[in-house]
Formats: C-alpha cells, structure tokens, sequence
C-alpha cells in the first residue's frame, strides 16, 4: 500500500520489518530522522528483543555494531559524511572481521568548509574498506534496499552501506509502499553467523596476521566481492518477484538501446538525468542513461556490457578526487568496452549544489557539439575562483578562501 | 565452525609454540637443610615433622620426628634447642617454638598411646650398650630398629641416666621419662640393672657381643678446694641432685649456697628452694652476659626466688657463714680479685662446677683416653674395633640432645661395622640460609609462650614448671615454620609463572617445570617464599 | 571463610594457595582446573606482567562467571603476543577489534547478549594503560555513563609497550620512555596533571571500581568476583609491571608491583557507587626510591649525584595517595 513517507521514516519502518537486534548511532544531519524513529520503535517496545544504543560518537556506534555482530547479533547503524569518517577505522574493522553490519550512510559533502547538504565524497571516502555500497535512486528503492542488504551482508560475511541523497532522500515526501513484515520474513531468514563469541565454542576473533597470510585474507575477502556480484541480481530478482519492484542489482539501465550517449550516474540525480533523457529522445538524440546500483564491488563485467554500443559516456557524480577527477567516471573508465567510447566527467552537486534538467540538458548539448571537456565542473563560478586566485597571488595573508568566497557572493558581485 | 580463515582461531592453539626455546637460565627445584635441622644435636628433620604439624596430622609428624629421635617429650622439655637459635625466623620476628611443638607431639604421643616401629629383622647380632642415659637409650633404639639384639647394662637401679638423677622431676616428670623409656624397651631390650661394668673388655664376652657401645656419661661431680671448717656442710650438684632423685634428699638447712654458673646450679638452687631453704643464693664468679646457664632457666630460677651473688668467689666456708670474695672485670672482660670480701649465711655449701667421666672400665683396656674423654671417629666408633663411645664420654658439649645424636650416629656405625660396611654419612643439602627467603609471603605472627606454673606453686613442690602448648597453640606454632629451603606446596610458582609452565602435581607431590614453555624469566624462584628453586644456566 | 579454630596459616593469603585452607578459600591459580584464559606458548616477554594479569583476571571472571564469559580486547601488547596468526593463546570466547574502541566493542556483545536474552553471558573488556586512559578513554566514559554491563579491565603498564615503550597518560612522571627520554633540564616524563582513571571512574558513580596489582593475587581476585556480582559498567586497574618498558629484571615482576604498592605510589583500594570502600593498607612501607632503583626508566634519578630533587616529588606523590585513601600501616 503506498503511503506518503519521508524517506528517513521509511527506511526506518523497512529496518525495522529487518528486525534487528542491536541499533547504535550517532545524530548527524541527514540521517537523524532515521535513527530517531528506530529509536523511538525500540523503545515503545514495538521491536523487542533489540538494543538500542545512544554512543557518544561515530566510532563507537560503528564499534558497538561490530560487538554485537561478532556474537551474533543483526546490528545496524546509520551515519553521513563527518560522522562516516571519524569511525573509519571500525568500518574497515568490519569488513576486515566479516561482519554482517548494515549501515545507511545519508550522503552528505565532508568539510572544511562544513557543509550539511548531499553529495558523495563521503561514500567516496571509503569505497575501498571492503563494504558492499549499494545506491538508491529513490526513497522506494532506499527502502527496498535495506532488506536485501540485510540478506547480502548475512549470507557473504560482508557488510552492506546502503547510501541514499541526505535531504534529497531522507528528508523528502513521496509515495513509498512500505514491504510486508510477512514478506520480509520470508525473505529474510534469522542471521546465522559463521563466526561467533560463544562461551561454549569459543574461538579467538581478531588475529594479527602478518606477511604470510595478509594477502591471502585480502584476496579471500575480494573474492567475496565477486561473489556479491553474482548474488546481487539473484537477491534483486528474488524480491522483485515477491514485491514486484525492480529495487536493487547491479545497475538501473534505461532507455540503452541504440544510445550513442550514455549518462552514467548514482543515486536521486538519476531521476533529473531520466527526465532529461526523455526530453532529448524526443528530439530524436539517441540518449540513455546508466544508473549504477552497486557501486562497490563495481560491476565491471555488466557496465562494460551496458555501455557496449556507446560513443559518448558522460559520467555525472557528486564527488571527486581532487588533483585527478572523477571517482565512478575512474572506475566505468576501467569498465569501458574495448570499442573506447569518449568519456567525460561532470563533477556536479557537490555540496547539495542543485542539478537541473536544464543542467543536464547542456551537459548533452555540449557533449553532442564537442565541447564538454574531459573533466569538468557544472556551474562552477569562474569569476569567484579567478578572484580568489588573484588575491592569494597578491597577499601571502589572503584569509580563508571559503570565507572570501562567500563574501564575495554576499557582495552580489559588487566586487566583480 | 567453519572459520574465517587467519580472521578467527581455534583456541589455545598457541601450545603449538615451544617459548622454551627462548630460555638461557632453568628454574629447578632444590630441597636446601633448613637451619634448624641443620642445628639439631639428634638430627632431627624438624622442618618436615613441623610439615606435617602444620596441617593437623600430628600422628604424621611425630612419626618423622620418632625416626631420628626416641624421646621427644622429654627433649620437648630438656633439650636447650639450638634449633631455635639457629632458626631462620628470629630475623622476622622471633623463633619458632619448635620445642613446644615437639614436646606436643610427644605428648600427644604418650597419650595416644602411639608406638615406636617395629624392630628391624633379626640380624642375629648382639651389641651391648653400657649406659642407660639419653646416648644409650638411643643407641638401642637404632640398633633394634636395625635387627640387632641389644643388651643394656646400667650401674644405676633405674634407667635414663641423668634425666632421671640429674635433671629435676619439675623440669622433666618422671611419668614422661619412664613411659618414653617404656616404649623403647617394648621393641624387646635385654636390660641389666644395678650392674656396673668394671672392664669392658670382660662384658664384651660375657654377654657374647658383637659391638659395644660405652655410654656411661659424666657421673663425678667436680670438685675444688674451699678452706672450710669441720662443720661445714660441702655437697657436689651431682650427688644432691641423685639423692633427691631417689626420694633421699640430704638435710641442707635453711640457707643454702651453690657455686658455680651453669644449668646444674640452676637445678641445684630451685630444688634446695623446695626442699625447704628460704634463701637459695648462687655464687658466681662472672656476670650475667657470661653465665652459661640457659635464659630461661635463669629467668624461672630468679621467679622461684632464688638469687645471685654475680662477680663472686668463695674464699672461705666457716660453717654458717661464707666468705665470699669481690670480683671486678678487667679491660678484657675477665673477673679479677678485688679483695673486698663479704660474708653470707650458709648452712650448706652445694658444688656445681661441672662432671667427670669415671672410665675405670676402661683401664686395661686398649681405648684410648684423653683428657678424660674418649676420642671417637665419624661412626663414633673408638680406637677398638667394634667399641664405640658417645654421649658425655665423647668430646662434645653435653647435652642429652647431643647424646640422643650420638647414640644415633653409633648405632649406624655398629650397623655397618657389624654389616663390615664403611660408615657414611648423609650428603648434606646446602644450607637454607635467611636471604633464600621472601619473607614478605610468611604472615606476621609473634610466638606462642608456654604456659608457666604460678610461682608461689613451683616453691615447694616438684611440679612440672613450663606447661605444654595446647592443641591449638601448637598448631599455630607450626604454622609460624618458614620451611626454609623446603617446598610447603603454596602454589606460587604454579601461579606466577606468567607462561603456566609450572604442572602442578598435586596431593603432596610437589610440582614440575614445563621446560617446553618455560621462558626462564626467574618469577617463580623470586617469589618461591621459602627458597625452594634455583636458577641454573640453560646447558647449550 | 570456613570456621577453622586456628586463624593462622603460615603464608596466610599472601601466597597464590595454601594447602591450610579449604579449597573455597584459595586463589583460583591455586587450583589445577583454573581455565588458563591465556595459556602457555604465548609471545610475551619474559616476566610480562601483562600475561600474568590477564591470566589472573580472566581466569577469576570465568569462575565468578561459571565460564559464562566473553572478553573483547583493545590492539596492544596483550592481544599481539596472544594471537599471532596461526596460533592462539586464548581458552576463552574472545574478540580483537581496534586500538581505542574496546569498551565500545564490549558494550555491542553485551547488547547482543541482553538482545538475544542470554543474561547468563557476562563481558569484559580489556586494554592497556594506553587503549584506556588515551585512546580508548573516550568510549570507556560512554560506556561508564550508559552504565552497559561490562567489566573494563586496564592493564596498566605505563606506557605504550607494543609499539616500543612510548608515554602515555598513565607514564609517572620522570620516567625515560621512547618519547620522554631522560635528557635535558627536565628529564624523563613531565610532571603533568596526571589521569587518574580510577577516580576519573569512580566520577561516573559506576557501582564498582577497583585498584589492584600483580604481587596480592588474593585482592584481585576477589575484586574481581565482587566486580562480577554487580550488572552495569564496573573499572578494574591492574598494575602490571613490563620489564621491558620499565628496564627491569623479568625476575622483578611481581616484587615490583609489591613495592608500588608497599611505597604507596601505586595505591590499591576499591570503590562501590562513586565512594571508597576498602584500602589494601601498606604492610612494610617503603620510600619510592626502593621502588624506582631496579629500574632503568628512572636511572637518571641516580646516576652521579643524581636528581634527589625529583625523587623527593616522586614521594610526595606517593604520600598523598597513602594520605588520599589512609594507606598508612596499622601502627604507623
Ligand atoms: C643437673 C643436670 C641437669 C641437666 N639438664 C640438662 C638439660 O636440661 N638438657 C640437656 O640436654 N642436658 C642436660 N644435662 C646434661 C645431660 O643430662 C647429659 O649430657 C646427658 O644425660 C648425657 O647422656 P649420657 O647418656 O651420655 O650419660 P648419662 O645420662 O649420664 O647416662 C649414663 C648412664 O650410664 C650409667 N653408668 C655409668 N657408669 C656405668 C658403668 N660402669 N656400668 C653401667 N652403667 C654405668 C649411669 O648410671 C647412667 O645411667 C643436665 C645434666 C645435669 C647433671
Ligand atoms: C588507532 C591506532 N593508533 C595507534 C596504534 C599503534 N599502537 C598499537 S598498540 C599501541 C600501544 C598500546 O599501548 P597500551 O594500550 O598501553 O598497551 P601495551 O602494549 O602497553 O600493553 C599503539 C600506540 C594503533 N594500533 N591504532
Ligand atoms: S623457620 Fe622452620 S624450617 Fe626455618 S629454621 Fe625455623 S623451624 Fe626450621
Ligand atoms: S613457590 Fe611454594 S610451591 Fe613453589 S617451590 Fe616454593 S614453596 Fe613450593
Ligand atoms: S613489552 Fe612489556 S607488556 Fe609487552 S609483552 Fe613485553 S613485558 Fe609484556
Ligand atoms: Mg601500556
């Protein structure tokens, strides 16, 4: 039945059909709302038996959750940007242990300067720790994703970041049918850990491993990855044929056939993206877009597939990695066929700096005439950064570059 | 489980890892002599019947004290305990009361009524011991233990030598003395009373003996010349001390002197106390720091009344009165005449200036003689085949303990000289000395006094003086043992050892070091309290 | 105890057992069926302090605990000379996770426990001075002020050993460690504030917390038994002297931890709900010169003329504590 939801409530609702045993976190805008009605949930009792943690910071919500996941527990927790990196060292802990842990991560920019609003450089920020990060594009999807994540990390030993646009996402209201505690159920058998702190079997968890093996555990635990790769679409297919919804797998292709132009992207933007799309189809351009559902493990094999007829892919993503560029346009460069299709990046977003369809449209237009460059930046203010520049060239006591940005701005560019 | 591979491990897999191998010194376990074993004239291995008293099992204990020594309620009371002066606890606090103990334990053995071992096999040999004091009764003890026939010979009516007619019945009661005696003839003994030997030789054949061995102790009272007139009354200790003992007690009158400074004047002025002289007064010619007689003994004797004229001589004895003369200490700190004299009332005049050998029995014979005792080898055997001598005929310091030891180590002479084995004796451990010790793990605990009868009591009659430690009190005593040198199973090493490489064997049998684990480290020999373990270097 | 007339037992309870005493009333080391938490074939140095406390500690928890017991331990010393890959030295249900989020760690299990209603299941966690004081500090305080059910048990040795004996907040002042070396005016450590955990515990008015070292067996097991009879977070500091940190004999260990205690400048005691409720009295009180000379780390202290200046603050520290919680020996 479909209702009008917040996205925060209904990721909230869906893990608590997950019926998991230990929640922990941290508030940080976005994913406060998410956390506050779990923990609203768990204490009215409607979800016992189930711990509810209030930590006193990122690194311990991450910390208890691995705790309580090594001695058997479903644990979740939910974090965004700053929270995400002052509790790196136990997301990697996780991975590194085979911890089931689910974790929604509200994407949101990192600072300095602070910045509460979305993009990715936080999902970004730990791409390598050994979670399998799945994408939502829509509140639904958000929902949805939090059941098979659930079914995925239990069933590899790997946990799962299930990442959502903060604000974009969590904060907006739209029509989401919330999955049937029965469904989820069935779907979702109770966790039955590999490894686990029993005092009538006891093992030790947790050894130091030196040159002799480390290699051999890394490369065990990419070989999980791969095996997420193949699990994904299965577990996708499977509740889509309990729920009839296309949440989840590997990419969300769309309108591919015969497109010359690709638009690679992750996340809400696909929706702007789409309806660009749609618009310069009608103008007869042969454009699609590839939306990518799972980011990590990247499926190279099934991208390189989709983008098989492509001339043109233009990535759009909300993050980069400074003094390179693109991070997903990096990867769907390494997936790129043989056939060598021209790939530019578009750095847009960043930020919670909004996207247009007029925006993407110009992005197509430019592609089409030639003119997009490999890597550029979508509305970037030139005068601003040129301002800047010239007054670090004057003074060595030019001030913080944020602030005189922002001045700048306040001015209305009196200045310029 | 199937586990994550490196991630998670199978436990206590780490056994797998031999640390030994790291070690360049060992940990052993030693068993080192305890000073108080070390010191006891009988030998005793007091550390290990204290082991046993500690515990409760006293039947245990008075079972490994029995095996050196026959007596132990009478030397719970007679004997000086060098063991406790030499006892390493004195540096803690102060000594164990290993006297008490043991006289506990021989008590409680006589009230128990438990038995000495059976005699050894019959050896078909025949040994005649001649003497029935202390060195004689533990001379035929070990001889029967080891099969041997004995025969005992004794001048005297009654056995026990000068337990019974030197040392007073308040001190040592004759109902201890005859029942420890008693359990010792029980192991059968061919006792000859009221025969005196005249040659030693002639007994050897008369009673067709294969050794002998000569225990008549020092029975001769000393004498010295003292200008006296014909009234004065002159008795030596000795023969006092025998009359009292026979219920003969000569007439002293009220005012009694006794000359010397040693245990024997002691007794000689406590037993003229309560046979009725108001005033007993010891003249000695030295001060106190010097008097050879016991502390305690001094102690109780000046409690009964008894008093001490210090830095005296006697210079003359008219009869009811002394004349005593003034000493005073030279630079060297020996008394010197001062010739200031005074006078003291005497009716009688009691001699303890020490004993003489009588060996008249020897003469004719081919034993050696010097300086009136009897020279003796390490088996105590003397320069005849087959005689030997101990006790307070052999060189050494008489006391009923040393003579006990004597009649030990003789008996393992006879045994192998009737075996035509060479006599050896024990390896001796090396000794336990105080700073092998971590005293920090001993509790803090003074000694338990004996109780003493009340004073007024002790002056008349001969009641025994120094009680004996109740149950209680004795078990506390033991337990106040160091066990110097001596593992007493207090788990340490088991717990300190940081790599559990000490195996706990458990029910007295001590412990083992896992030298596959073991990382040398040396905790558990720092922490043994007693000193029990020994870092030794690794052998490459 | 058992009613036994004769309240004497030659070593009393200073030994690790006492065949005198009635097996209820000996140490769990004392006995032969003791778990052996960590067992033999481990990689501690010798004489590690840290390997004999664990194995104190752990094995007293799984006998209050009836072995129902799982312990999560902080990156340090303990938990690399214990599980090298392939080999543990571990006998229990145990987990490593990180450097500084142990009580967090430690809190998760015991959620997972309560959540999965196995009551039964008690957790400690484990670190050392510096996964507790420094690192770990602020985890351990949220786990305090929760009140999660766990027993946070610090090892303290002083400094950061597994890296090569650097200072951390527990370091005492004066003392030469890799990052505080004994040279210059001010030698050695700085006189800083210090951190005292325990009474930094004691703040959160947990229901119990307790001091205690490696030389009186008896005392830290029993705190550790008390400690399991509460619910809630509980705080136990262990001194565990490091030979290799302190530049001590491995002979030394547990005669070192004794004269801490003895000088007063380790002091041992227990709190119940925020308020001090028992004091180890000093028994043969010693100045803490005796105590700093065997070791190295505070050589400067008495080489040539030596500093007396500083030992003298050295034992003004010391007198305080022996004044702070009445340390001083029955007769002094
Ligand atoms: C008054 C006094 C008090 C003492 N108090 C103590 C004390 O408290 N503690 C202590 O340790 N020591 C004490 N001693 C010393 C101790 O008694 C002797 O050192 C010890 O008894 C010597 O033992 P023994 O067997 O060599 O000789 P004795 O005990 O003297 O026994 C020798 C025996 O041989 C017998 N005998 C002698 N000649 C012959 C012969 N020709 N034929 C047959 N039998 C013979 C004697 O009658 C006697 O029974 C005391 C001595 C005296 C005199
Ligand atoms: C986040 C982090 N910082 C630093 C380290 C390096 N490190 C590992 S153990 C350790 C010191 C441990 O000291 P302590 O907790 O006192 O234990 P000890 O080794 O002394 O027993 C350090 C600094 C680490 N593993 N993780
Ligand atoms: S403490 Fe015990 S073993 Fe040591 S000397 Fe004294 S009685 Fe003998
Ligand atoms: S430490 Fe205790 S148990 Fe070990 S040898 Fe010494 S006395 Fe015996
Ligand atoms: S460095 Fe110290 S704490 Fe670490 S293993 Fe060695 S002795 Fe133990
Ligand atoms: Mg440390």
């Amino acid at each position: 039945m479909l209702q009008q939801l917040e996205g925060s409530r209904a990721v909230a609702e869906t893990v608590a059909r997950c019926r998991p045993e230990v929640v922990c976190a941290y508030p940080i805008s976005p994913q406060t709302h998410i956390i506050e009605a779990i923990g609203a949930m768990v204490k009215d009792g409607r979800l016992a038996p189930c711990e509810f943690i209030n930590v006193e910071s990122e690194y311990a919500a991450m910390s208890v959750s691995i705790g309580a996941s090594a001695a058997g527990a479903r644990a979740y927790t939910a974090t965004a940007s700053q929270g995400l990196l002052f509790m790196i060292e136990a997301v990697y802990n996780a991975a590194g242990l085979g911890l089931p842990v689910v974790m929604t991560l509200a994407n949101r920019a990192i600072g300095a300067p602070i910045n509460i609003w979305n993009d990715h450089s936080d999902a970004m920020a730990v791409r390598d720790a050994g979670w399998i990060q799945l994408f939502a594009e829509t509140n639904q999807e958000a929902a949805d994703l939090h059941v098979q994540a659930f079914r995925l990390a239990e069933t590899l030993s790997v946990p799962v970041m299930v990442c959502m646009d903060g604000f974009i996402l969590t904060h907006a209201v739209e029509a989401v049918d919330l999955i049937d505690q029965a469904v989820v159920d069935s779907f979702l058998p109770p966790y039955e850990p590999r490894q686990v702190l029993d005092p009538d079997d006891p093992v030790s968890i947790g050894a130091m491993v030196g040159p002799e093996a480390f290699e051999e555990v890394r490369y065990l635990a990419h070989l999980r990855q791969l095996d997420a790769l193949e699990l994904i679409p299965s577990v996708a297919e499977e509740f889509a044929a309990l729920t009839g919804r296309a949440s989840g797998g590997l990419l969300h292709p769309y309108r591919l056939d015969d497109a010359e132009t690709v638009i690679v992207a992750m996340g809400s933007v696909l929706g702007t993206i789409k309806d660009a799309v749609d618009a310069r189809r009608a103008t007869g351009e042969r454009v699609g877009v590839l939306g990518v559902t799972t980011f990590r493990p990247f499926p190279v094999a099934a991208v390189a597939d989709a983008l098989a007829g492509a001339r043109r892919v233009i990535v759009v993503e909300k993050a980069f990695s400074l003094g390179m560029g693109g991070v997903l346009a990096t990867d769907v460069a390494t997936a790129s066929p043989a056939s060598g299709p021209e790939l530019a990046t578009v750095v847009a977003g960043l930020g919670g700096r909004p996207i247009t369809r007029r925006d993407v449209e110009g992005v197509l237009g430019r592609s089409a005439q030639g003119t997009l460059p490999r890597l550029s930046f979508l509305n970037l203010d030139e005068d601003v950064v040129a301002r800047e520049r010239a007054r670090m060239a004057a003074s060595r006591r030019s001030g913080p570059f944020a602030e005189n940005v922002l001045r700048d701005l306040a001015a209305g560019g009196a200045n310029r | 489980m199937d586990r994550p591979f490196a991630i998670t491990l199978p436990v206590g897999s780490s056994r797998a890892n031999h640390t030994g191998s790291w070690r360049v010194e060992r940990p052993v376990y030693v068993d080192h002599l305890p000073p108080c074993n070390d010191a006891c004239p009988a030998g005793e291995n007091i550390q290990r019947w204290l082991y046993h008293a500690e515990s409760g099992d006293y039947e245990a204990a008075w079972r490994i004290l029995v095996e050196e020594n026959p007596l132990p309620a009478i030397m719970g009371r007679v004997c000086f305990h060098p063991c406790e002066s030499a006892c390493n606890r004195v540096r803690v606090d102060e000594a164990v009361g290993i006297n008490a103990v043991e006289r506990f334990l021989g008590d409680t053995a006589l009230a128990r009524g438990w038995r000495l071992p059976d005699p050894g096999p019959d050896s078909g040999r025949r040994v005649l011991v001649v003497g029935a004091g202390p060195a004689g009764l533990s001379a035929t003890y070990h001889l029967r233990r080891a099969g041997h026939a004995v025969t005992l010979v004794e001048g005297a009516a009654r056995l026990g030598g000068m337990m019974r007619y030197g040392i007073p019945a308040y001190r040592l009661p004759r109902a201890v003395l005859d029942a420890e005696v008693e359990r010792i003839l029980e192991m059968g003994v061919e006792v000859v009373l009221g025969r005196s030997v005249k040659d030693i030789a002639a007994a050897r054949d008369e009673f067709r003996a294969d050794a002998v061995f000569l225990a008549v102790g020092a029975q001769l009272g000393r004498r010295v010349s003292i200008p006296a007139g014909d009234s004065a009354k002159m008795i030596d200790a000795v023969t006092f001390l025998h009359q009292v003992a026979e219920d003969d007690p000569p007439l002293l009158g009220r005012h009694v002197v006794v000359y010397g400074g040693g245990d024997t004047a002691l007794d000689a002025a406590r037993t003229a106390r309560r046979l009725g002289a108001t005033d007993a007064t010891i003249v000695y010619r030295r001060n106190r720091a010097k008097m050879p007689a016991h502390a305690e003994e001094v102690e109780q004797a000046l409690g009964e009344g008894v008093t001490v004229r210090w830095l005296s001589t006697i210079e003359r004895f008219e009869g009811e009165r002394l004349l005593i003369e003034k000493m005073a200490l030279n630079a060297e700190g020996f008394p010197e005449p001062t010739g200031e004299l005074e006078e003291l009332d005497a009716d009688a005049l009691v001699l303890a200036l020490g004993q003489d050998t009588d060996l008249s029995l020897l003469e004719g014979s081919e034993v050696h003689v010097a300086d009136g005792v009897v020279p003796v080898a390490e088996s105590m055997m003397t320069d005849v085949p087959g005689v030997f001598a101990g006790g307070d005929v052999a060189p050494s310091d008489r006391t009923a303990t040393v003579a006990v030891g004597h009649g030990k180590r003789a008996a393992k002479g006879i045994d192998a000289f009737l075996g035509d084995r060479s006599f050896e004796r024990p390896e001796r451990h090396p000794l336990a000395a105080f700073e092998r010790l971590n005293t920090w793990y001993y509790a803090d605990a003074p000694r338990t006094q004996r109780p003493e009868l009340e004073r007024i009591r002790r002056q008349t009659n001969f009641e025994e003086v120094v009680g004996g430690l109740t149950e209680d009190n004795a078990l506390f005593e033991a337990r106040r043992c160091l066990s110097c040198g001596n593992c007493f199973e207090c788990d340490n090493c088991f717990g300190v050892c940081p790599d559990n490489a000490v195996i706990k064997l458990g029910g007295g049998d001590r412990y083992e070091i896992d030298y596959d684990y073991c990382k040398g480290c040396g905790i558990c020999v720092a922490e043994c309290p007693c000193g029990a373990i020994e870092m030794v270097p690794e052998r490459i | 105890m058992t009613e036994t007339r004769v309240h004497f037992y030659q070593v009393g309870s200073f030994a690790v057992g006492n065949r005198l005493l009635s097996d209820a009333d000996r140490t769990v080391q004392a006995s032969r069926e003791r778990t052996n938490s960590l067992d033999a074939g481990h990689r501690a140095c010798q004489g590690c302090g840290e390997a004999l406390g664990a194995r104190y500690a752990l094995d007293a928890a799984m006998r209050a605990t009836g072995g129902r017991l799982v312990a999560v331990n902080a990156t340090g010393c303990l938990e690399v000379f214990s599980t090298p890959f392939p080999e543990t030295s571990w006998r229990i249900a145990w987990l490593h996770s990180l450097f500084g989020n142990a009580p967090a760690v430690a809190t998760g299990v015991a959620a997972a426990m309560r959540a999965k209603g196995r009551d039964d299941v008690r957790v400690v966690g484990q670190a050392g001075d510096g996964g507790t004081v420094d690192i770990g500090f602020g985890a351990l305080s949220g786990m305090f002020e929760r009140h999660d059910d766990v027993l946070f048990i610090c090892y303290d040795n002083e400094g950061y050993m597994n890296t090569g004996v650097q200072r951390s907040a527990a370091t005492p002042p004066t003392a030469r460690t890799a990052t505080s070396e004994a040279v210059g005016a001010d030698p050695g450590n700085v006189f800083g504030q210090g951190k005292d955990l325990p009474r930094i515990a004691m703040a959160h008015d947990i229901p119990y917390v307790a001091t205690a070292t490696v030389a009186d067996l008896h005392d830290l097991e029993r705190k550790v038994e008390r400690a399991m009879t509460f619910r809630g977070a509980r705080y136990l500091h262990v001194l565990v002297p490091c030979p290799l940190g302190w530049g001590a004999a491995s002979a030394d260990t547990v005669r070192l931890a004794r004269l801490a205690a003895e000088s007063g400048f380790f002091p041992v005691f227990e709190a119940e709900h925020g308020v001090v409720t028992g004091v180890r009295r000093i028994r043969r009180r010693v100045g803490v010169e005796e105590y700093l000379r065997p070791q190295r780390r505070f050589a400067h202290l008495f080489a040539g003329e030596g500093r007396p200046d500083l030992v003298a603050r050295l034992q003004l520290i010391a007198d305080a504590n022996v004044e702070r919680y009445g340390l001083a020996p029955e007769e002094e």
